[in-house]
């Protein structure tokens, strides 16, 4: 819509000459482009304050001058401003414009919004809980749903456990226990050196270094090795689950397997929670093995607690009750974090985009149940006098 | 061998079926033409059973799918095969394997005899050499032709095809069409082929049901289908491609200026 195509950068000026007569003209001049929008946006300044109130009722104004270049930007502050002095009771004359200035203006007066337009009222802070809660609610259902299904489905097939995929089993073990030893080994390993450490730090200004073992046993079996283990596993493994899963509704392989009469439930959710119900406590055993060897290699080499003292000491602290405390939570870890996330990968829908979404959901719930189980079995095991 | 009886489905708000009734002819080759987004592959759902009718009924040879219990519903599904729109095919198993899957999951074939069916249905789609070869390494006709070898491995009564054209060059879409046409009739299937690809499916086509808007605009066989267009107005815009007509009237009903927050508009 530009009128003169090359641009000299002469800022848009607009001036009111106010006869003593009822005809006033109003003068135009420079670039109404939006390369001029800084000067545009507070062109209206320059015209007397209040005008477009009332002062202008009754006038005519005439509008003229000379504008170099007009854009859609221009002629929608000018046409804002024709609206503004009509709005005031006063008559608009454009004549003296080119027509085809003329035609723009025209076209746009009498149509624009309001300049601010009313936001949309906001949503109070209850209504945003309320949502928020309906969310988690309906989040909460599919899981106890998915539970249920779990219950029918598990508790069928192990009155016929031939019809349990166990190949499939297998597979999932490999892949969720054997490749993960490196990993759970090693921070296992690193933890144990922590606590030895920080124990060690205090315990030594008492003399009591021998007390590590103590100290670095209990924690490590009740609660560091199966806690530990459990989030690795969640941030490995169910995140693995719900990337293959989501992928594989993604890719339409999931109502493949169901077109081929095979229930994906069978085929790819159960063999998973069943093969992280035989991994985790095994993975948590070997956790628990490189923690207690950690704490041994600070507590021999910075606190002066021997290796044969150390082991010497073991049994005296801990006993079978003890790993067994933290053993027996894993199972149950182990079922938290394969139906969080086979459970979000059977959700995805959509788009690439919506499995690396869900993976992140997956590992954050995962996480979040493992630690709220573990406080659980705190308190229960309280109460049962352990 | 297919039937809809007055069939409601609609997702939320949205209503894709407003009480429809086709009818798949045994032996035959229907085509199920329609816009995008007219629910052609919420009807191969419908029949898959994955999806229920709101009101309405799925017969597949004497058996309500939404009724079926899950035993007889797994059993039916096993009678169809599936080539979905993007073939599907599991892409950790190479393509032999994947043909190979529906059999080691349903029968207890020793594996000299199950090497020996993939060979053959592989060759029927012209895959052969390709059975080592991993999903991620086939050109889209190829792994579509793969689904398809996979699709008929349990030797189905009832072939669905989801969009089998979409993305083809002419070759393979050529190629396609005639492994289409050609295996129903060798096979005695039944086959329901959704698409949009007007011309070319109804090249191979017995039958045709156009469907949009939720109800079926046009249906018989190909020529007289043609013949509808008459009195249908909205299935002489669908064959012909008119940019202009019933169809899209209903699109964007809002004047332009109302998005624009401009008042009055033209």
């Amino acid at each position: 819509m530009t009128e003169n195509g090359s641009s000299v950068n002469v800022p848009p000026r607009i001036a009111l000459d106010r006869g003593d007569n009822d005809v006033w003209h109003l003068q135009l001049a420079g670039e109404w482009t939006l390369a001029q929008s800084e000067t545009l946006s507070t062109i209206d300044r320059s015209l007397p304050a209040g005008f477009g109130d009332s002062a202008a009722r009754g006038k005519t104004i005439r509008v003229g001058g000379e504008i170099d270049a007009l854009d859609s930007a221009g002629a929608l502050r000018l046409a804002r401003i024709v609206d503004g002095m009509e709005q005031g009771g006063a008559a608009v004359d454009l004549e003296a414009l080119p027509q085809s200035q003329r035609n723009v203006i025209e076209l746009l007066k009498g149509r624009l919004p309001p300049p601010k337009t009313p936001r949309p009222p906001r949503e109070g802070v209850l209504a945003g809980i309320g949502r928020v809660t309906v969310a988690k609610f309906t989040e909460g259902n599919a899981f106890l749903a998915f539970i249920g299904e779990l219950v029918v489905r598990g508790g069928k097939l192990i009155a016929f456990p031939w019809r349990i995929r166990w190949r499939e089993v297998v597979a999932e073990i490999e892949a969720a226990g054997l490749r993960a030893l490196g990993i759970v080994g090693l921070l296992s390993f690193l933890v144990g050196m922590v606590m030895a450490y920080q124990a060690g730090a205090t315990l030594a200004d008492f003399g009591a270094n021998i007390l590590i073992v103590n100290l670095v046993a209990i924690i490590t079996l009740r609660e560091m090795g199966p806690l530990l283990t459990a989030i690795i596993v969640a941030g490995r493994t169910g995140s693995s689950y719900t990337a293959q899963l989501g992928t594989m509704r993604i890719t339409e392989e999931i109502d493949a397997l169901r077109s081929i009469g095979i229930s994906p439930f069978d085929m790819l959710i159960l063999p998973k929670i069943i093969a992280l119900m035989v991994v985790l406590p095994l993975l948590t055993v070997f956790a628990n093995l490189l923690g207690l060897l950690g704490g041994a290699v600070v507590a021999a080499y910075r606190f002066e607690v021997s290796f044969a003292v150390y082991f010497d000491r073991l049994p005296e602290v801990v006993d079978l009750t003890t790993l067994m405390l933290g053993l027996i939570k894993t199972p149950v870890f182990a079922i938290a974090i394969a139906l969080i996330g086979c459970m979000q990968g059977m959700r995805v829908a959509g788009s690439a985009l919506a499995v690396g979404r869900a993976t992140t959901v997956s590992v954050v719930q995962a996480t979040f149940l493992v630690i709220v189980l573990d406080a659980g079995f705190s308190v229960l095991f309280n109460l049962m006098g352990y | 061998m297919i039937e809809l009886d007055g069939v409601h489905f609609s997702r939320g708000a949205q209503v894709i079926f407003d009480g429809v009734d086709m009818h798949f002819g045994r032996g035959e080759v229907t085509v199920v033409l329609g816009p995008s987004g007219t629910g052609k592959t919420t009807l191969l759902r419908l029949i898959g059973g994955q999806v229920r009718p709101a009101s309405g009924r799925v017969m597949v040879d004497g058996i309500e799918v939404a009724r079926a219990r899950r035993k007889a519903l797994y059993a039916l599904r096993r009678r169809m095969g599936v080539l979905f729109q993007n073939g599907a095919l599991f892409t950790d198993l190479t393509v032999g394997e994947n043909v190979a899957f529906p059999l080691r999951a349903h029968s207890r074939l020793d594996e000299a005899l199950i090497r020996r069916i993939v060979l053959f249905k592989l060759e029927a789609v012209g895959l052969r050499s390709a059975r080592d070869k991993y999903p991620a390494a086939l050109s889209g006709g190829m792994a579509r032709r793969a689904a398809l070898a996979r699709a008929m491995a349990l030797d189905p009564e009832i072939m669905l095809y989801d969009e089998p054209f979409a993305g083809q060059d002419p070759v393979s879409m050529g190629v396609l069409l005639r492994l289409i046409r050609r295996l129903n009739d060798a096979l005695g299937l039944t086959s329901i082929v959704v698409t949009h690809d007007v011309k070319e499916a109804m090249s191979i086509a017995d039958r045709v049901i156009v469907i949009a808007g939720g109800r079926v605009i046009g249906q018989g066989t190909p020529e007289e289908v043609r013949a509808q267009r008459e009195q249908e107005p909205a299935l002489a815009q669908f064959l012909d491609g008119a940019a202009d007509g019933p169809l899209n009237a209903a699109e964007d009903e809002s004047p332009l200026s109302a998005d624009l927050g401009l008042g009055g508009g033209q």
